[in-house]
């Protein structure tokens, strides 16, 4: 049998009625009288599914409707249209039961207290879930390990950096080990250092409590060490569901050929020659240091590879998809015109 | 475990960020023993300027009058709608609305724990107004009695009626002049300026039918002395049934307010 989705939209929909003017003084009298009411579809109708456990990352430019879709999903925003499933409970009811097995954390927001240190946020949270004194002394010693929050938790949170922060932020809202957590942004702000030890924890706890995350995130970096699988939306629409590598190879018509030659071969009057041969197969984009980088049709690169390590004195070849950041841009790009 | 759990933790979480901010809460509570003293030496003046009583209230009856409302106004007072605007704008609500326990108990919490830092504060300035004012009140045995929950209840409707008149910042932006209006009509109706005796007769028939009187007024005129058993009796009761009313609105201005957050989001 197979087994019930965990999160599961269907023809997800929502819209808000935005009032606008033009700027200036004339406008805003104007507006007195007559308003210019709107209506914008934030979401606009998308459907997908996450099974249990699953780690899936949610993109899209700004705008594009992930935050609206996530507080759908977590249960503070009422859809327009649609429907939506949350380990079998309708989010925006917000049944005490379903609360206590999900959490949302918004990068850009904070649920602690901010005059006190976030040990006494963490105490709230143990009353609140009513979660019983073990677990939570086990799981705290658990986060304070993974997270390495030791010193931090006594200090008042309005002392603490950003990522330090953030790093508390993570922990109060996965203290009582929700079973889906919605991530917004978590290393928005960050730098690599603990963006890197925020992506770690978070697989972590995914592999650990077989929790389903959804997570939202520019970083690309965060998207490629956490998610095989990611839903890119744009303008409300779904563009996208399937395994990263999938993107990749949907929306990219090329791939990029490294090739290191000998000594001097790329430089000097050698050069002229070699560009010209390279140039038959595809676009040469750098050439730098004795390494020509070529753009080739996909479909082509093992045969182009074939016969450049067959007619020319490569010392080292590499063949690689573009970069994610590249690829993403140009589905949102292709998606505009 | 359980709500009470919650409400000791609450109540921690709300002492330790307090003492963060021992000097404001030392200002708003001068604040709140200033405005009192002010209409008692105002009154006080006029009292002595024609011929010793006004309406009924000698200078020392006046001092009894404001010093008893002092008090009564450190346990009912309530910073909600000060709050729930902020809350709604910028978000904060939305980790509220995640958890799974109704917010009202945060904020319940909170106002308690508040008053029970001020308290001693409080006291010592009412002890120091009875030595200065010599106040005079004696109040039966009954009706001091019937003060105590006479108090409760007064918290209780002007909590319920706040905390709901708070929530109207899901539907505006200008909570800031519905709450100017509350607490200029508060500010006469619930006997804060004068004793509500002193007020023409319409005012205090509104001040009766509106839940005003039964916020400030009543448990001081209570234990003032200045009600029979019978006007003791009702005046009880009219404060359960406010209780009763403003928590029935409360329940169902929440449940609106929130399908507005949940239709418009923040």
């Amino acid at each position: 049998m197979e087994h019930p989705a965990a999160v599961r939209a269907t023809e997800l929909r929502k819209s808000f009625i935005v009032t606008e003017r033009e700027s200036g003084v004339g406008a805003a009298l104007a507006s007195l009288v007559r308003r210019r009411r709107e209506e914008v579809a934030a979401v606009d109708g998308i459907s997908f599914a996450l099974q249990p456990g699953e780690i899936v990352g949610f993109l899209g430019p700004n705008g594009a409707g992930k935050t609206t879709t996530l507080k759908m999903l977590s249960g503070l925003l009422h859809p327009t249209g649609g429907e939506v499933s949350v380990l079998s409970h309708v989010p925006w009811k917000r049944e005490k039961a379903f609360l206590r097995q999900i959490t949302l954390v918004m990068g850009q927001r904070s649920q602690l207290v901010w005059d006190i240190p976030a040990a006494d946020s963490f105490e709230l949270n143990r009353a609140i879930y009513r979660i019983p004194a073990s677990d939570f002394k086990s799981t705290v010693q658990e986060l304070t390990d993974l997270l390495e929050l030791g010193p931090l938790l006594r200090k008042p949170v309005r002392n603490l950096s950003l990522g330090e922060r953030m790093k508390c932020e993570l922990a109060a809202a996965l203290l009582h080990r929700p079973r889906v957590v919605f991530l917004d942004e978590p290393t928005i702000g960050l730098d690599v250092t603990m963006q890197r030890r925020v992506r770690g924890f978070i697989a972590q706890y995914n592999q650990r409590l077989g929790a389903t995350v959804l997570l939202t995130s520019h970083s690309m970096a965060d998207v490629e060490a956490l998610c095989r699988r990611v839903i890119v939306i744009h303008h409300g629409k779904l563009l996208f569901d399937g395994e990263l590598a999938a993107l990749v190879g949907k929306f990219t018509a090329h791939k990029t050929i490294a090739v290191k030659l000998e000594d001097g071969e790329a430089d000097g009057v050698l050069a002229e020659r070699v560009l010209a041969y390279l140039g038959q197969y595809g676009d040469v984009i750098s050439r730098e240091e004795g390494v020509v980088t070529l753009r080739v049709p996909r479909e082509e690169t093992a045969r182009v590879t074939g016969r450049i390590l067959a007619d020319l004195p490569v010392i080292d070849l590499t063949v690689e998809d573009p970069p994610i950041e590249e690829v993403i841009e140009r589905v949102f790009a292709a998606e505009s015109s | 475990m359980g709500l009470g759990d919650v409400y000791r933790q609450q109540f921690r979480t709300t002492l330790a960020s307090f003492i963060q901010y021992r000097a404001s809460i030392f200002i708003w509570t001068i604040d709140r023993i200033l405005e009192p003293l002010i209409y008692l030496v105002v009154w006080s003046a006029v009292a002595r300027a024609t011929g010793g009583s006004v309406g009924g209230f000698d200078t020392a009856q006046f001092a009894a009058y404001f010093i008893v409302l002092m008090l009564v106004t450190q346990v009912t007072y309530t910073w909600v709608m000060f709050e729930y605007e902020y809350k709604i704008r910028h978000g904060s609500l939305s980790f509220a609305l995640l958890r799974p326990i109704h917010p009202i108990h945060t904020d319940l919490v909170d106002n308690v724990s508040s008053k029970l830092i001020t308290l001693p504060l409080m006291l010592a300035a009412a002890a120091v107004l009875v030595v200065l004012f010599r106040p005079v009140f004696s109040p039966p045995p009954w009706a001091a009695a019937l003060f105590v929950p006479a108090l409760l209840l007064a918290f209780g409707v002007k909590f319920a009626v706040e905390w709901t008149l708070s929530l109207s910042a899901f539907w505006t932006t200008r909570v800031g002049a519905i709450n100017q209006g509350y607490f200029v009509a508060a500010l006469f109706l619930s006997g804060q300026m004068a004793p509500l005796s002193l007020l023409p007769h319409p005012l205090q028939v509104a001040a009766a039918i509106l839940p005003f009187r039964w916020m400030i007024s009543f448990p001081v005129e209570l234990l003032l002395g200045r009600l029979s058993p019978g006007q003791a009796m009702t005046g009880l009761a009219a404060q359960a049934a406010w209780l009763a009313l403003a928590l029935l609105l409360l329940r169902t201005v929440w449940r609106a307010g929130v399908r507005v957050y949940a239709a418009v989001g923040a």
